[in-house]
């Protein structure tokens, strides 16, 4: 065990991968030689070499176009998309192609690949570096769609994507790589170190796909969360002394609807949180499936707290970003319904 | 006062429409043999003078002349003209059931024969092709079975993919046939990708990338020239010109202004404009290609100059926005008929034996057509089971999906 960020946790599931699996190639726009901007390749091209880890032209349509046709022919491509912003050239061939050779060709022809990009906003990274596109993918059908919170489940669940045989988006909480952020944008950055999460093997290991883990066991209400907004329902459950149950979903489609089902009927009320705009994002999927499976044990209206539904601003980020005191005021109405 | 008149949006406008012949001077004809042949090692650069000459080897009275004279076996001749019948046979059986609506969808590749079929028999069996929906030459050379290939059409219970796709989206792996998606050039780019892993896994297999005219128009494209560019990737990048993009000319997509082939030399790319009517002249420049990639020189781009013979596909009608006598006077001809008088001129074949290759060929795809009618059609509804499209949505099903296949199995 070592303790690691999660840029290293990232960089970690890369290095065990492409050191067992000689078919497993990485690139990107600033992978190769310079690591990527924000350092989950460093030193791969130097272990590895420059014909298996390697830059490729600002394109994200060509580069994810190749990744497909290089899964047809036995790679197994991970792609960087250098921030979630950027992959909208990349959309026909992510829906259109990637999400749907298996389907059209009765399963002739399969690509499988993992598209990195980090995603999400606290870095004052305005419009077009903020985004958390997720429920772009989610709404796809033959994707998967990945978020982890943390180094332990980045590198588990970065290993079990490159090794699933279907194509899997994984997004990075940038504001997520360095520490369990909050929300407290004014406080001290925490970082990883000597966090329990934080604690990674150095060999392979991998957490499953369509698996949720239960962050914080309560009985007051639910909390459906991934990401970023993980640690900030944390810390609303702390300073509103709600005893919130929080569910990490990690995997966001396919998605573990059990652990969400169970936690939901022991508590009959359900918060969920994401940063991204909040009509038709992922949580109103959410609040759908909670109202299917669970809706003779509700006590209180399912509530949403996510982003606004603007562009990502820049100077008044923090007036955007859902931290801990919206998630804590949803957490009092839902408790006091 | 501004010294300058208004400015006008310049909108290009084909050289003929319904009521008035196409003048066809634009296409820039070379006389057969006149282009030179560079060696294989030639640089992108040293292609820069011939990209807007057309590479041609049948002359007007079927000999083969010229630097790009392939001197190919008539064996492998006579193989290209039966695969062209066959694919031409196929094709008008198919626009007929396709009226008697045994499937729902066609779309021919009239006119365009020779491109597909003769890349094919110049590439090695396992070498990876990226087609469009206007390459079924390719499988028919390859040997695949015209009945796999009509129970793909029909939609029925032994169609490959399972009634998943629109008619003539083929796939086979076996056959080095990419499943083509129905969307344009996306194929383009994932060709360099898979030619790219070739050259990563250290293999011998190239890539042959397909796309048309119009869809050259698309980033896709032109991602793709970078890529094989950048990375020298062994893929043979073909653009098949036939003039027309349903109802949009070449113009539309930027032929006015430069050769199609024009665009690869920009990119860095050994590039080619070629006669595609020109059966001996596809064998030599896909050959020379080939090697090309084969040895590690990097892509070579091939734009084919052909022609659209037939509507773009069933639901289209020509006849709406071009002289209905268009193919009858383009200057390249048929490349069958153009073939044929070769392998006659040559002594390799006579008029008796090509009506005899025909009704053999004719009865082969009657026969075929009446084994995979036994499976169905779209009109008999002999299709494969709904319950299959939750199948191969991802690898495994997952519980969503087998939520949905219950609710579905319940109705019935």
């Amino acid at each position: 065990m070592t303790s690691m960020t999660m840029i290293q946790a990232i960089r970690s599931a890369m290095d065990v991968k492409l050191g067992m699996d000689g078919d497993v190639v990485v690139f990107g726009e600033d992978v190769g030689y310079f690591g990527g901007v924000f350092r989950c390749t460093d030193g791969l091209q130097a272990k590895y070499g420059a014909s298996r880890v390697f830059d490729t032209p600002i394109a994200e349509g060509g580069l994810v176009g190749v990744a497909i046709g290089m899964g047809a022919n036995g790679l197994r491509p991970v792609v960087e998309i250098q921030f979630a912003d950027y992959f909208y050239p990349a959309y026909d061939q992510i829906v259109s192609e990637a999400a749907r050779l298996r389907y059209r060709s009765a399963g002739d022809f399969t690509a499988p690949l993992t598209i990195r990009m980090p995603c999400g906003g606290g870095i004052y990274g305005g419009q077009t570096h903020s985004q958390s596109p997720e429920a772009l993918f989610t709404h796809v059908c033959g994707l998967r769609t990945v978020m982890p919170s943390n180094p332990y489940d980045a590198k588990g669940l970065l290993v079990a994507s490159i090794e699933c045989d279907d194509p899997v988006i994984f997004l990075e909480p940038k504001r997520l790589y360095n520490g369990p952020f909050d929300g407290h944008h004014d406080r001290p950055v925490v970082p990883w170190a000597g966090h329990p999460l934080a604690e990674v093997p150095e060999g392979h290991y991998s957490v499953p796909l369509e698996s949720a883990a239960v962050r914080r066991p309560g009985n007051a209400l639910t909390v459906l969360a991934y990401g970023t907004m993980v640690w900030v329902s944390e810390a609303a459950a702390r300073e509103t002394g709600i005893d919130a149950e929080i569910i990490d979903l990690r995997s966001l489609w396919p998605l573990d609807l059990e652990t969400i089902v169970r936690s939901v009927t022991k508590t009959g009320r359900c918060v969920i949180v994401h940063e991204a705009t909040r009509t038709s994002g992922f949580g109103a999927e959410l609040a759908a499936l909670v109202q299917e499976h669970c809706f003779y044990h509700l006590e209180a209206p399912i509530e949403r707290v996510a982003g606004w539904d603007t562009p990502y601003p820049h100077a008044q980020e923090w007036a955007y970003f859902p931290g801990p005191a919206r998630v804590g005021a949803a957490f009092r109405r839902v408790t006091e319904a | 006062m501004t010294p300058y008149p208004p400015l006008r949006l310049h909108v290009p406008e084909p050289p003929g429409r319904p009521g008035r012949e196409t003048d066809f001077s634009y296409l820039k004809l070379s006389p057969a043999g006149a282009v030179r042949r560079p060696p294989v090692d030639v640089r992108p650069s040293g292609t820069e003078d011939i990209v807007d000459q057309l590479v041609r080897v049948l002359d007007d009275d079927g000999r083969a002349v010229g630097p790009w004279d392939p001197k190919a076996d008539p064996q492998l001749l006579l193989a290209g003209l039966r695969a062209m019948l066959k694919t031409r046979f196929l094709d008008a059986r198919m626009l007929v059931a396709q009226r008697q609506k045994k499937l729902s969808f066609y779309m021919q590749c009239l006119g365009e024969e020779a491109i597909g079929v003769g890349q094919a028999l110049s590439l090695r069996p396992d070498d990876m092709c990226f087609p469009t929906y206007r390459q079924q030459g390719i499988l028919v050379a390859r040997g695949y079975s015209l009945v796999d290939m009509m129970c793909q059409l029909f939609s029925n219970e032994r169609d490959p993919v399972k009634g998943r796709q629109l008619p003539v989206m083929y796939t086979s792996r076996r056959h080095g046939f990419f499943s083509i998606s129905g969307n344009l050039a996306t194929q383009y780019i994932q060709a360099v990708g898979w030619a790219m892993a070739s050259a990563i896994r250290g293999d011998t297999r190239i890539a042959s990338a397909w796309i048309g005219d119009g869809s050259t128009a698309e980033a896709d494209f032109h991602s793709a020239l970078t890529f094989a560019a950048v990375y020298r990737a062994p893929v043979i990048l073909n653009i098949v010109n036939n003039q027309w993009a349903i109802s949009s000319f070449q113009g539309i997509a930027g032929g006015e202004a430069a050769s199609f082939a024009a665009r690869g030399v920009g990119n860095g790319i050994v590039s080619l404009r070629v006669d595609g009517n020109d059966f001996l002249a596809v064998l030599s420049v896909s050959g020379w290609a080939a090697e090309r990639a084969r040895r590690g020189l990097g892509p070579t781009l091939v734009e084919w100059t052909t022609y659209r013979a037939g509507a773009h596909s069933t639901s289209d009608d020509p006849s709406k926005y071009r002289p209905a006598d268009d193919w009858g006077r383009f200057p390249l001809g048929d490349p069958v008929a153009r073939l044929k008088k070769h392998l006659v001129a040559i002594g390799a074949w006579s008029d008796g034996e090509h009506e005899a290759a025909m009704k053999a060929i004719e009865a082969e795809v009657v026969a075929a057509q009446k084994e995979a009618e036994s499976h169905g059609t779209l009109a008999s509804g002999l299709v494969h089971d709904a319950s299959t499209m939750f199948d191969d949505v991802y690898r495994d099903i997952p519980a969503h999906l087998l939520r949905q296949r219950r609710e579905l199995e319940d109705l019935s």
